[in-house]
Parts: C-alpha cells; structure tokens; sequence
C-alpha cells in the first residue's frame, strides 16, 4: 500500500516512515503543503497520514483543498493538539479519523485498516498462496473456497506472517508486534493465536512451522 | 388763656367727681381680703345681676363696684390704674384710647365676635343705640318724629311747646354725649341743624342719661335726644307717657365695652369676671343678662355700631375735640 | 467566578445625596429669600399707610389767628386699622412744641433729611413703626414748622408674615420633596444606564470577548471604551494563551512521538532482554505523560465550561453511536466487543462538548481495563426524570474500599496495574456530571466488572 506522510518534523517522519515500511508499505514524505499537494497531483494513495502544524500553513487548509478536489484517498490526521474542539471541527473537515500524538504504532495500523475498510472506492489487495486468499484490510481469510472469519489479533498475526513468510519470528517479536506496550503478556500467549491460526490454515497448502527455540515461520506447499 | 379755660372745662366734671362716686356697692364674700375692684360708668341696678351670679359662682370671692361718669372714670382710671381691675364703661372711644396707650391686659378670646374685640383687650358686649325719648302726653296732638328731620321740623314749627322742654348731653361732661355727638356731626350735616333748633328752645344740658328720663318722665322735659335707649326702655315700662324712638335714617348704636387693667391687683378674678361677663351677654335675656347683648349683625337695629377702631381717638384729639366744642358751643349754647 | 470587588459608595446614593442636599440648599435660599422679600413687602405696605395717614393729618393744618390747628379727618386714623388691631399712636409738633397727640413718641429733632421719613422705633416697650412728615405753614407773624408723626405696633404685620413664612416653608418642603423625587428618580435612571450595561456584559458567553455595541450615555463612552480595549486585549490574550498552549502541546508532543516511534522500530530489531526492558519503559512512561497532559488540559478546560454551559437539546444515543464507532479500532485490537444498547430517544438539554469528553473518557477506562477478547458494553435508555447511560465491563471491576474516592484528582484504581491511566478520567467526568446537575454511581456488576451509572 501506498502512503502519504505530511510531517514537517524530520526526525519524526522518519520513524513513522520505518515504521510504516517495516510493515511492508510504501511512503512517500512531504514536509510541507506545496509539496504534499504536489505528490498528491502526481501519484495515487492509498492514505494520507496528515500533521496540523506545518511551516507553510495549516493542514486543515490542505484537508479543505483536498477535499474540494473531490479526491477520495481517505486522511488521518495526526495531531499534537488535544483539545475536544479541534477533534470536532477536524471530522467536520473532512478527515476521516485523527490520532493524537504520540501515538502507538499498532493503532495507526488499525485506524488505518478502519478507515480504508469503510472507504468503498479502494482497492483491496489480496495475497494468495495455493488455495489460501487473504483480504487483510477486509480481515477476510478463504481456504479453499471456503469463507473464515478471523479475530483482529488473528489477523494481524496472519498477516504478518504472510507478507513475510519464509522469515522467522520470535515470539518476543510477535508480542511487541500484536500487544500493545500496556498489555503485560507473557510469550506464550502468542501460542493461543498459533494455535488457532494453524486450525483456521488446517488442510491447506499454508502451513505455520514452529523452529524450537527460534520461533514461527510460515510455509507454503508449493 | 383760651387752652387753660378748655382744660377746666374738660377736666371740671372729674374735678367735681373726684371726692366721691356716684354709687359704691359690694357683692359677695365681705370677710374676703381683697375684692375685685370694678369701675364703671353703668348703673348699679344693671349690673348687679351679673355680679351676682358671679360671685355666686365664685366662692371666697368679694366684688367692689364702683360707679362714676364716663369722663371721670376714664381720669381717675388714669390716675391710679393699680387701684382698679376692671374698668366699664360706655364711652368707646376713652375705652379704646386707655387700651391703646396700654393700660389693658390681653385676654384670650377666640369665640367672642371680632368686631366686639379690639386688640384683645378691649370687650364689647352690648349693643344700646342713642334714642330719641318723647313724653306722649307733652306732645298730645302733634305727630311723634320717626327721624331727626321731624323732630327737627317738629321743634321748629312748635317753639312755644317745646322752649325749655328739650334735653340732650352736655358733651363737655359726658363722654358718652360726646361720642354720640361727633359720631352724629361725623354722618350728617342733620346734627348741627338739630343742635341749632335745639340751642334756639333753650335746650338743658344733663350730664347723665339717668337724669334726662327722670325730667322725661316727670314732663320737665317734652323730649330728649341721644338718650341711651337701653335705660329709657327701662324706664318706659313704669312710665307710661315715654316713648323711645330710634332714629330711622341712621341709628348710632355703641358698645358697652370692658378691659382688665395692665396693673389689676387681682389679674384672675378680673379674667374670670369677663369671661363670665362674656360668657352671660352670650346667653341674652333669657340667661338673665339685663342689658341689650351684642346684636348679632349691624343690621339688627337697622343702622350702625360705632366701630372699635383706633380712629375713635380722633376726636379726642385735643385741637379736635377743642373745635368741635367750640362748634357745639356755638350751636347750643351761645343762643341764649 | 465572581471576583471581589471593592466596593466604596454608591454613585446613585452620592448622586441622590448632592441632588438631594442641593436641593434642601436651595429650598432654604428659597425661603430666605422669600421672607425677606415679604417682609419688603409688608413693611412698604404699612409704610405706605402710614405715609397716608401722616399725610391726611397734615393736609388739615392752617394757621388761624397765629395759631396752628388740625382739623383731621377721621379717615385719618381709621385706615390703620388692621386684622390684629393694632396700637396707633401719633403726634403733631409745631416747630418743637406738641400740639397733641403722644409726648412718648421721639420729637422730630432739627433735622430735615429726607421727608417723610420711616423709623422702626420702641415705644413703650414695644417695637413700632414710625411715619413722620413736616409741612411749613407762613402766617403773618412768621413761618411755622408743622411735624406729624404717625407710629403702629407690628402685630399684623408680623401676623402676615408668619403666616406667608409658613406658607413659604411648606412651599420649600414640597419644593424639596419634589425634588428628592426627582433627585431619586435621576439617580436612578442614571444607575439603570450602568446595569443595563452589566446585564449585558454579564449576559455573555465566556468566550464572547467582542466590544460593547450598544449605544451608552456619552459619560459612560470612556468607560465602555475602555472596556472594549480591556476585552480586546483579553481576546488577544486568550487568543495567544491557546496558540501558545496548542505550541506548547505540539513541541512536546512531537519529539515524544518520534521518541516512541523510534523506540517502537528499534524494539523489532533488539534481542537483548535488558535493551527491550528498557524500551519498553520508555515507552510507557511516554504514554503516560502524553495521556496525563491530555487529561490534564481536559479537566482544565472542562472546569473552565462547567462554570457556563453552553446548553441545547441532544440526542444522546447518537452522540454515543459516534463515540463507539470512533473508539471501535481501540476495541479491536483487543478484540473487545464494544456495543452500544440504545432504547428510545434519549433527549438531554447540555453542553455536548463537555458530555462528549465526559462519556468518550468512561468508555476509555472500560476499553483500558477490561480483558482482551471480553465485552464492553455502553447502554441509553430514558428513565422518569431523564436518560441514563451506563458503561458496564468484564473486567476486574472497582476496588469496594476505593469506590467512594475513586472519582477524586489523581487517585488510580489499585487493581488496575500498571495500566495507562491517571485516575483524572473519573474526575472529569464527575464533574461534568455535577455541572449537569447528575449523578454518578461506580458499582461492580454480579460477574465482578465495573458498571459506571450516569443518571441524568
């Protein structure tokens, strides 16, 4: 997926930047309003990740512009304001969710998903692997034709699984990738959701192997 | 010269008077240390009903009255106005002058009628007009006169009856003579004229009204002009032939007036005295107030009172009072 | 919020009182000046009759014989009578010698000056008023000077003047309770002009800083102008003060979010257990400190609100519907049900600013505390006096011995761990509640969650 990040603060961009293309996306950055409009004119989005304070401007004048436009890449703005009214007149805007800063990676992820799960208009990539078809912004898992609901953990960790399959995960990894940093779990929590993955995967050409000592890693029978 | 004669004349009645009084009578308590000493110029007789009833009110209360001629009570008032507490009198105009030059004591009065007051001082509590008295029986045919145009007329065409027949004041002796006559000089011209017929019949000179209606009454005299009416009546009841006649062009009625002298021994006996004195007027006749209360309008007797004004001291004036003598002289004395 | 204002005076009684004063000066000079000016009056009056009666007397006088006489006329004496009947004493003189009348009454004396004359004098104990004239008669043995002097006691005149006095003063009474009236009336027209003007700088928003419009009585034109510069200045001030604390904000802000991105990335990439502790603290006590300076601006500017409310009729289950639906991708990555019972309309007359904050806050806590993979449901339903909202979850519930205080400043939940929270949420919404004329009520449901009641 493509993302447009508007973030004036260089240090910053450059860890969300990371961050987002750790997960396997890609990112475009703009620092300033001239030029996110610029990326804009020239490439398609999938999301636009959007400051408020910028050096040219407010980016809620970016947001009304972008609007007017009749673009439909949906904006998550990310604020370092807190106050209620600013939320407000933000939606009121046109953005389509806003998180305050700092904020916690695996939020954006989900906000994300929330937000491009209800914009209609985009594409929805899916991986395939033999007969297993995997929609992770829809969260819909078919094996074999056959349609299976998963959890949102289940999700998360079946994609990345999947959009890195053949690498091996600790399960330490795993946690710091599916827990939020306030949820004191052990490790072998991760085995439930292996477990249940591994059941909803049963039969098919997908399989998640445990490397005693290592981890997990997911294989597919080719 | 001249002056020296007028004062003799002026003062001779006070001067005649001074040893004695006409009457002296006491009421009442006769063991009380000090009585209420009364100077006055009216009979006994009228008065002592009054203080009668006074005194009978009055327990422990003594009253002296004491009676003189008007003149003179006014000079031996002046004289000694310590030795009296009340002073009575019918000369109006020698009342308002003693009040005037502040022999009297103020005395409240509210419900007393403000023409019959002066200054607060000075109380009138009768209404008696000058009268003119005839003897029917002297008169027989000849018309009674209604004013002083017929008594005039009468006179003049009857000298033979009426020569030494008529009688009016002598205003050198009587204050109240003289205030009747300058009050009349002061209306009509009628007065000198009537003064003239009558010093022509060789009029008498009285120094009292009492004496007038004796002589009416015993036909010395035929009639008699400026009597007081009040003391004819009286005596008009016992004495069939006397008629009082009031003047119908312009009756002059006067005031019997009383003060509180300044220097009255006995200050609230004397105010008690008027008050009753006022008190009784009030009442009338039918209360038992033997003289002719206040009238209660000048019209009542269809002419005039003699009003309390300080214009009453005009002709007691001495160069007035010396012309006007002269003048009354000239018209009833000086034809003989 | 009303501040202490000294207070010394009152403008509408220190009005009242210089009108009033002025006018109780004035209603004096008033009466002064009027009494003094009748008693010119009077005075001319009786002067006048007296000068009459002196006059009358005088005309009569004829030398007769070398000898003078008067032959005056009763008018004479008589025009002095008068309502209080009062004393009349006169006197001729021929040069020096009287002829008649009062030998009390001062003699002429040589002079001449200025015939007739008027003297307030004493006679006899008693003050009166003196006319006298003279008139030279020339006979055949030479000229004879003939002096009349009339005098009156004062009685009706002093008489006349008590009772114009009285007259005047009750004049100067009504004059000065008229204008006491008129003083209050003034005084308090001019203090409606200041209420009026309170009234509507007091009837205002707490954010309507805009300059007074109205029209004002010009004296009050500097005051209200610089009102208007004081408010602008304020404007200006709060204006900045909230850029500012957006600045402040966004500094902090910014650098704690690079931090915690940082220290997120790095954590995929470190193995070592003592290098991941570390992080992982870092990263909480970031979320910490961003959540207690959210909370913390919250409950200030909630406390702000809760003296002015900004009220209008809402709809409380829709207010909720959005609130779960932006708080849902949070449940989701807990994998907590996060439903919404909405029975009925459930209308509220309030600030939605302040109950959105106070609500989103209660589902926050339910959200933080509950268990991954429970249920955490938010219900509205109306109830007699007004709608209710509960927020109910499966999780460890409220401590029994806490629950009373939970909902004061700062205090955290004990059971909670070290779950992310300041224990501020609670107060904010407490007093969100208060400011509505609510209550609040922490209870444990009978499977042990907590159960937050809001009864409006």
């Amino acid at each position: 997926m493509k993302y447009l990040l508007v973030e004036d603060n260089v240090d910053l961009a450059d860890a969300i930047a990371a961050r987002i293309k750790f997960d396997g996306h890609t990112v475009d950055h703009a620092a300033r309003i001239d030029e996110a409009v610029a990326f804009v004119q020239t490439n398609e989005y999938d999301l636009i990740l959007l400051d408020i304070m910028l050096p040219d401007g407010d980016g809620r004048s970016f947001l009304r512009q972008h609007r007017a436009t009749a673009n439909t890449t949906p904006v998550i703005v990310l604020t370092a304001r807190s106050q209620v009214s600013d939320r407000i007149s933000l939606l009121d805007l046109g953005a389509d969710d806003y998180l305050t800063k700092p904020f916690d990676h695996a939020e954006l992820q989900a906000r994300c998903r929330a937000v491009l799960r209800r914009n209609a208009g985009a594409a929805h990539s899916t991986l395939r692997l033999g007969d297993v078809e995997f929609d992770s912004v829809g969260g819909v898992l078919k094996v074999g034709g056959a349609v299976i609901t998963l959890r949102n953990r289940e999700l998360r960790l079946l994609e990345l699984l999947m959009t890195a399959r053949g690498q091996v995960f600790s399960k330490q990894k795993l946690v710091d990738r599916l827990f939020s940093y306030d949820d004191d779990v052990s490790e072998n929590a991760i085995e439930v959701y292996i477990a249940r993955l591994r059941k909803h995967l049963e039969g098919s050409a997908v399989q998640i192997t445990t490397l005693r000592g290592l981890g997990y890693r997911l294989d597919h029978d080719r | 010269m001249r002056y020296l004669a007028v004062l003799i004349v002026a003062l001779w009645p006070a001067l005649l008077a001074a040893a004695e009084w006409e009457d002296h009578q006491t009421f009442g308590d006769t063991e009380a240390s000090a009585p209420l000493r009364i100077l006055s110029s009216t009979d006994t007789s009228f008065f002592a009903p009054i203080i009668a009833a006074f005194v009978a009110r009055q327990p422990g209360v003594a009253v002296e009255y004491l009676v003189t001629g008007t003149a003179d009570l006014d000079a031996r008032f002046r004289d000694a106005p310590a030795a009296y507490d009340v002073v009575i009198s019918s000369a109006m105009d020698l009342q308002l002058k003693l009040a005037n030059d502040g022999f009297a004591a103020p005395l409240d009065m509210p419900e007393h009628p403000d023409r019959a007051q002066w200054h607060k001082r000075l109380f009138g509590f009768t209404t008696e007009p000058a009268a003119i008295v005839v003897n029917k029986e002297l008169f027989a045919d000849l018309p009674l006169p209604r004013s002083r145009q017929d008594l005039i007329e009468v006179l003049r065409a009857n000298p033979e009856r009426f020569t030494g027949k008529v009688g009016t004041y002598d205003v050198r002796d009587s204050g109240l003579g003289y205030l009747f006559a300058t009050q009349d000089a002061r209306s009509s011209e009628t007065f000198w004229r009537l003064m003239e017929v009558m010093g022509r019949l060789d009029a008498r000179l009285y120094c009292c009204s009492g004496e007038m209606i004796d002589d009416l009454a015993t036909g010395r005299l035929a009639v008699a002009y400026n009597v007081l009416g009040s003391y004819a009546e009286a005596r008009a009841t016992e004495a069939g032939a006397l008629t009082v006649i009031l003047p119908s062009e312009f009756p002059t009625a006067m005031m019997r007036t009383a003060l509180i002298s300044r220097a009255a021994p006995q200050p609230e006996v004397a105010k008690a005295f008027l008050r009753h004195l006022i008190q009784m007027q009030a009442g009338g006749g039918d209360a038992g107030f033997p003289l002719p209360p206040l009238a209660t309008s000048n019209d009542a007797t269809g002419g005039t009172s003699i009003s309390l004004d300080p214009a009453l001291m005009t002709y007691l004036d001495r160069m007035k009072r010396q012309m006007f003598i002269q003048e009354w002289e000239n018209a009833i004395v000086q034809q003989d | 919020m009303t501040a202490e204002v000294h207070v010394h005076g009152s403008l509408r009684r220190r009005l009242g009182l210089i009108l009033t004063g002025g006018a109780a000066v004035l209603a004096v000079i008033l009466y002064l000046a009027v009494r003094t000016f009748a008693a010119q009056i009077a005075q001319q009056g009786q002067d006048s009759i007296l000068n009459a009666s002196v006059t009358s007397i005088l005309d009569t006088a004829v030398l007769r014989d070398g000898e003078v006489l008067l032959d005056f006329p009763y008018a004479s004496l008589s025009m002095l009578g008068t309502s209080a009947d009062d004393r009349v004493f006169y006197a001729i003189h021929a040069d020096d010698r009287l002829l008649s009348g009062y030998d009390s009454l001062p003699a002429p004396g040589a002079s001449q000056d200025s015939l007739p004359r008027f003297r307030t004098t004493d006679h006899g104990g008693e003050p009166v008023r003196m006319a006298t004239d003279a008139r030279t008669l020339i006979g055949a043995q030479g000229q004879t000077t003939v002096t009349v002097s009339v005098a009156q006691t004062q009685d009706a005149l002093s008489e006349t003047l008590n009772a114009i006095s009285r007259r005047v003063a009750l004049f100067g009474i009504g004059f000065f309770a008229l204008s006491t009236a008129l003083a209050l009336w003034a005084a308090a027209t001019t203090s409606r002009q200041l209420r009026r003007l309170t009234t509507s700088v007091t009837r205002r928003g707490p954010q309507d800083l805009r300059p007074v419009a109205q029209p004002v009585p010009s004296e009050m034109g500097p005051l209200v102008a610089s009102l208007n510069t004081l408010m602008g200045r304020l404007d200006h001030a709060l204006t900045r003060s909230e850029e500012f604390l957006a600045e402040a904000a966004h500094r902090v802000r910014t650098p704690l979010a690079t931090v915690r991105a940082y220290a997120e990335t790095t954590l995929q990439r470190v193995d070592n257990p003592d290098n991941r502790k570390a992080l992982h603290a870092m990263i909480r006590a970031i979320d910490e400190s961003s959540r207690a300076a959210s909370q913390l601006l919250d409950h200030a500017m909630v406390t702000f609100r809760a003296d002015t409310l900004t009220r209008e009729d809402l709809e409380l289950s829709e207010l909720l519907r959005d609130l779960v639906d932006r708080m849902r991708p949070v449940a989701d990555m807990k994998d907590i049900t996060l439903s919404l019972r909405a029975e009925g309309p459930a209308v509220l007359h309030g600030d939605a600013i302040l109950l959105q904050n106070a609500l989103r806050n209660l589902i926050d806590n339910a959200l933080k505390y509950a268990p991954a993979e429970t249920r955490v449901e938010v219900a509205v339903r109306s109830e007699g006096a007004g709608p209710v909202v509960t927020v109910i979850d499966e999780g460890p519930g409220f401590d029994a011995a806490e629950i009373d205080t939970l909902a004061t400043r700062f205090v955290r939940g004990k059971a909670m761990g070290h779950t992310i929270g300041s224990g501020l949420g609670l107060t904010i919404v407490q007093a969100v509640v208060l400011a509505h004329g609510a209550t609040m009520t922490l209870s444990n449901t009978a499977e042990g969650g907590a159960c937050v009641t809001l009864q409006f």
